[in-house]
């Protein structure tokens, strides 16, 4: 095919070249300058090379973090995404309920990540806490702010509060978007509703869940308010993740240079498994079977 | 297997009808043999989904009853029916191949697997998809994937009825041809009863053995192709069946003489006691119409000449009402041809719409 050349066309891309490297590529490359040098104050920076990759890298204070992190993300991923299935299915498929339940579902969506964190702060608390409070009064003995299982237990719950709804609504967009064709001949088919569910809605939900799935698990592996608002990462460590551990470095300690290479190595982390998430989930039920 | 007996059955959307209108299927009775191909023809909304989806079971009829041979099967859900159907667009599970597809129905009722085995290349074979068994369904096109809605329909032997709700739709004009010969095959040698619904004459005709011809939620013939076309016993049947459609001219029919505008036509039989009917309409073919120098026939005026190549369509015009005739292919239209001849013994009279048998002459 003839292709027709014209230079002048890459003015075109050139206000959303300039956008791209002063919203993402400028900033990331500060970043990596940082990481590669180091500084003892007066704005003067040395070479430093790969330390601080090195020293991240082998840090275990960093390693217990990130495995934090892949505990915290697992377990979200692990009750968010069935949760939100099974919500999905349960929504009514019309009618004034459809629209109501749709509303109350996407109320805590609404919501701003700190006022969330205050909102389970407070709820958590044992002495004026309505959920602490009534823990305590029944006998268990729940203190999120000196118990480490606790503490995690409370952050899961909190998230899975706050954002099992987005699972759900993606879900039933999918659903919606079933013709009814297919629940007819699946009847006429004799197949139960087991089969329906796995041979029916789940590959038609195939895409919103992997838009699920890619959303709950960036958002999850780069959590920082909520969980901080309410546990401040402790008690110890215990609930210190990967983004919490950064800011304390980079803001706390003010250790740039590791910091920085710290972040480098997030964000690999996070391409690199959304990336592994996106290739299995679309290439899930293609090609040859038997 | 078992024939349907459609006994008394009417059905509205509308809780409490009252009036006839209110009925999106009129009241009828009909019973449709066992293995028989039939096709359920009419233009949208004339209440052939209505009616096919009271006999598949997705819709309960207001009153009357369903009968599959002898059972009265009116409340049962579509599972219990035991029946098959093909639906407008295809319909397959993609994640499944092309063989688990065909095999699921056979596998959710606990068909023996050398059995399911046996059947699936069967059908594979009579589709002509044996090459493709082993693919995902997804990848295919829709033709293949309307193919496996088809096979999955055929694939179970002890159906009671396979329906098909305008199956061809998505299909290709060529692949139309081929399917629908498939389907007359699949039924010459399985003898299922089955149920065609669809809006194209072509299609209904080719199809079926019987023709059910819907207009405004009723069956205005119910017939062989050759009785649609020679005999409709309504004006619509006219209409819709044959392209162009019957010609139907207002008239005043007096024994065997049909009296249009001041001119005569002659009948062949004799027609009385038509005094009473609103309107009275002779109607005739446009292949029955011969264009002629005169003297005979009456006066018409040739507006347009449509070559469609193997004939030719001549729209004229008849006191400001359009008839259409159509000529052999070599004919030449002249100017000097301005009368038309009907053919007496194709000539339908017609009551207030409904065809009125004369007596012979």
């Amino acid at each position: 095919m003839e292709k027709t050349f014209n230079n002048k066309a890459w003015f075109m891309v050139l206000p959303v070249v300039l956008l791209v490297a002063f919203s993402a590529v400028l900033p990331l490359m500060t970043v990596v300058n940082y990481s590669v040098q180091d500084t003892f104050g007066n704005n003067q920076f040395f070479w430093a090379g790969l330390q601080w990759f090195e020293e991240v890298l082998t840090s275990e204070r960093l390693h217990d973090a990130l495995i934090r992190q892949f505990i915290f993300s697992g377990v979200i991923l692990a009750i968010q995404i069935p949760l939100g299935i099974a919500v999905s299915l349960c929504i009514p498929k019309r009618g004034v309920w459809s629209s109501f339940c749709l509303v109350l579902m996407a109320l805590p969506l609404l919501i701003p990540w700190n006022v969330v964190g205050t909102i389970w702060q407070i709820f958590g608390r044992v002495d004026i806490g309505l959920l602490g409070a009534t823990m305590a009064a029944l006998g268990i003995d729940y203190n999120y702010t000196q118990n480490a299982a606790h503490a995690w237990i409370t952050i899961v719950v909190m998230d899975v509060w706050h954002w099992t709804s987005l699972v759900a609504l993606l879900c039933f967009a999918g659903l919606q978007s079933i013709p009814d064709a297919y629940y007819q001949a699946a009847k006429i088919d004799g197949a139960s509703r087991w089969k329906i569910f796995r041979y029916i809605e789940l590959p038609k939900m195939n895409r919103v869940l992997l838009i699920a799935v890619l959303l709950r698990f960036m958002d999850s592996f780069m959590i920082y308010t909520e969980p901080f608002v309410v546990t401040g990462g402790g008690p110890g460590n215990s609930t210190t993740l990967l983004s919490i551990d950064l800011v304390k470095m980079a803001l706390g300690q003010f250790d740039l240079g590791p910091a920085a290479a710290f972040s480098i190595i997030y964000f690999l982390i996070i391409l690199l498994l959304s990336w592994v998430f996106y290739t299995v989930m679309t290439n899930y039920g293609k090609g040859e079977g038997r | 297997m078992a024939k349907i007996t459609l006994s008394n059955l009417a059905h509205a959307y509308r809780p409490n009808p009252q009036s006839r209108s209110d009925f999106a299927l009129k009241q009828m009775d009909h019973v449709w043999d066992d293995g028989g191909a039939y096709a359920l023809l009419g233009p949208s909304g004339c209440g052939k989904t209505t009616l096919l989806n009271i006999i598949s079971g997705l819709l309960i009829p207001s009153q009357g009853k369903v009968l599959f041979g002898e059972v009265d099967v009116t409340r049962l859900p579509t599972e219990q029916r035991n029946i098959a159907q093909v639906f407008q667009f295809p319909v397959v599970y993609d994640t499944m191949t092309v063989y688990d597809n065909l095999a699921f129905p056979l596998r959710n009722r606990g068909t023996e697997a050398h059995l399911v085995d046996a059947r699936v290349r069967d059908i594979a074979r009579m589709l002509g998809m044996t090459d493709v068994l082993g693919k995902k369904a997804q990848g295919l096109t829709a033709d293949a994937k309307q193919k496996i809605s088809l096979g999955r329909g055929m694939v179970r032997e002890d159906v009671s009825a396979i329906l098909f709700d305008e199956p061809l739709t998505v299909i290709d004009p060529h692949m139309k041809w081929e399917l629908r010969t498939q389907l007359k095959a699949l039924h010459r040698e399985f003898g299922h009863t089955m149920i065609y619904v669809t809006h194209d004459q072509t299609e209904a005709l080719t199809f079926a053995d019987k023709v059910v011809v819907m207009y405004d939620g009723e069956v205005v013939q119910m017939g062989t192709p050759a009785d649609l076309f020679e005999r409709p016993a309504h004006t619509f049947v006219g209409y819709f069946i044959g392209s162009p459609g019957m010609n139907v001219l207002p008239a005043k029919v007096d024994g065997s003489v049909a009296y249009l505008e001041g001119c005569q036509i002659p009948l062949a039989r004799h027609y009385s006691g038509l005094e009473a009917a609103k309107t009275v309409e002779i109607g005739c073919r446009p292949e029955f119409l011969t264009l002629t120098d005169g003297p005979d026939g009456l006066p018409v005026q040739v507006r347009r000449v449509e070559d469609v190549g193997r004939l030719k369509i001549v729209r004229a015009d008849f006191f400001g009402r359009e008839v259409n005739i159509i000529a052999p292919e070599g004919a030449s239209i002249g100017d000097r041809l301005n009368r038309v001849v009907f053919d007496p013994s194709r000539i339908n009279v017609y009551a207030d719409s409904w065809i009125v048998e004369g007596k012979a002459a």
